[in-house]
């Protein structure tokens, strides 16, 4: 959800306006993805956490901190999996024909109408396509989590870390669990694909 | 409504520097070559395309400084730009949902104006369900429904094939007559733009050439492409009374009296070819060389080299009476009555 609040309209800035710094921009989205989840957490925590650049400033304003926290896990997991998001979505309005918008706009339809009644039903596909690889990255993910976010149970606890603990003592557990994930990826995907491919 | 307009902008080393008037319910066309600015001309009226310099009034509003989305022009472009996702009905409806018209209304009012171009079975459809005709009518309803100040065409005809564009052409026409504005068409198509506009106005290379209703300029071009474009012999040259002379030294003989720099034209049909010097009364004769041969309609144009270059329509039996290649050597003859000489 967040990842689809913030990453759709960063998608259209980078797709459709010409800016310095486009290019920086874009390497900052998008550098997750090659770097190691465990850096990308330990970057997290030194921008955010209580000493870090933005974290001080936010503990001492707003008495708020996000590491370990379950705010913290919904950080780490959206900076990890928007980029998938944003690429798919910056691909998908590339491939879309921008002079819809213009025409349009020549029907009286503001830049805002003009992206909500033209162009969202038209990336539609891409949209969900690249939800669904960010969801999936999410569910996945371990590295940034575990360090930005740590390991409470019922509080910062996600499916991988539980199998990861769980696989150190009760293996058993550890397959039951990983097996969930599985059947629930498996099934989620499936379903999305024959949608896809009906519409 | 009438608009007039000075539209300068400039890229890329070209420069579009043209003026426009149209008055309420005249339909104009800008008619060039490929490249010559037209579409760019048309794009800086909806406001797709920011001015260099000029300004845009339509009926006494300047029409420049507001985004497109508030100039309330209407556009039907070249592949007509149909929202994929909506159908015929939806896509008609666009423009008045834009203008806060309830939705029922707007609908009515899609319905009316599908109705009003035929295509009443057709509401439903998706634009991809719909022919190439089919889909030029849903756009001049789209653009129509919103009840724009000033409507403008983009080749409307361009993708279409040949049958579909006669009928289409001749509805256009009708619509076009029916609405109040002033309306301003792109083309490349001679035709197009003879048929379905009171004024030309023709730009080469992003000026104004020549303007004028169909009949001057189809009588009287003013440059190689309009001549082409009409299909007339054109030359430019110094006239003497009716003897005129080119600027190579060859000269005309004309019908018409005149002084000074002239335009000569005639037309290939008025060309006659002989095998060998004719006697008695075309006072205009040279030798010329065959160049290129080409289908005409049921004639054969014949482009001549020589002292005089020109384009000559024969009947296939008279090509075949004369035996004629590229590189044939003949006569060429036109009768002075047929040479008209207009001031340059």
């Amino acid at each position: 959800m967040v990842c689809l609040i913030l990453g759709v309209p960063l998608a259209w800035v980078l797709a459709r306006t010409e800016f310095p710094g486009r290019r920086l921009v874009r390497a900052l989205v998008t550098v997750p993805l090659v770097l190691p989840p465990v850096v990308g957490g330990v970057a997290l925590l030194l921008v955010f956490g209580r000493r870090g650049l933005v974290g001080e400033w936010l503990d001492q304003t707003f008495g708020f901190s996000l590491p370990f926290t379950t705010t913290g896990v919904v950080v780490a997991e959206a900076f990890v999996a928007m980029p998938f998001l944003v690429i798919a979505v910056e691909g998908a309005l590339r491939g879309a024909d921008a002079r819809f918008e213009e025409a349009a706009a020549t029907l009286g339809a503001s830049r805002w109408t003009a992206f909500r009644r033209v162009t969202l039903p038209l990336i539609a596909p891409g949209v969900a396509a690249g939800a669904v690889l960010c969801w999936a990255r999410a569910l996945g993910e371990f590295g940034a989590t575990i360090t930005f976010a740590g390991n409470f149970p019922g509080r910062t606890q996600t499916m991988p870390l539980a199998v990861y603990l769980a696989l150190e003592q009760d293996v058993d557990a550890a397959i039951v669990l990983s097996l969930i994930l599985l059947v629930v990826s498996v099934g989620i995907l499936a379903a999305l694909r024959d949608k896809w491919v009906a519409a | 409504m009438s608009l007039e307009a000075r539209l300068v902008i400039k890229r890329d080393g070209f420069t579009l520097d043209i003026e426009l008037t149209a008055e309420p319910g005249e339909v104009v066309a800008l008619l060039g070559p490929n490249g010559a600015g037209k579409t760019t001309a048309l794009r800086a009226l909806a406001g797709l395309l920011p001015l260099g310099e000029g300004s845009i009034t339509l009926d006494g509003v300047r029409l420049d400084t507001l985004p497109p989305e508030q100039r309330r022009i209407g556009v039907v472009f070249q592949d007509y730009l149909l929202f994929p996702h909506l159908s015929a009905l939806d896509n008609v409806a666009f423009g008045p949902r834009c203008r806060r018209v309830p939705r029922a209304e707007a609908r009515q009012r899609a319905t009316e104006w599908l109705t009003r171009v035929g295509l009443a079975d057709h509401v439903r459809k998706k634009p991809r369900q719909l022919s190439g005709g089919q889909a030029q009518r849903v756009a001049l309803a789209r653009a129509l429904a919103f009840e724009p100040r000033m409507l403008l065409l983009d080749e409307p005809l361009a993708a279409l094939d040949a049958r579909t564009r006669l009928d289409t052409r001749a509805q256009l026409r009708g619509h076009l007559a029916a609405f109040p504005g002033a309306t301003v068409l792109v083309t490349h198509d001679p035709l197009d733009a003879l048929m379905l506009a009171d004024r030309l106005v023709i730009i080469e290379d992003g000026r104004v050439v020549q303007t004028g209703d169909a009949a001057t300029i189809t009588a009287e071009p003013r440059t190689d492409y309009v001549a082409r474009l009409v299909g007339l012999n054109l030359y430019r040259g110094r006239a003497e009374g009716s003897t005129v002379t080119l600027p190579d030294g060859f000269e005309l003989i004309t019908a018409t009296e005149q002084q000074g720099d002239v335009f000569v034209a005639f037309p290939p049909s008025a060309v006659a070819l002989y095998p060998s010097r004719p006697d008695g009364s075309p006072r205009n004769t040279w030798p010329a060389t065959v160049t290129t041969i080409s289908r005409h309609g049921d004639a054969l144009r014949i482009e001549l080299g020589g002292g005089l270059p020109a384009a000559a329509d024969v009947t296939p039996a008279a090509a075949v009476h004369l035996g004629l290649e590229p590189g044939r050597e003949v006569w060429a003859s036109v009768k002075a009555t047929e040479v008209r000489a207009y001031r340059a």
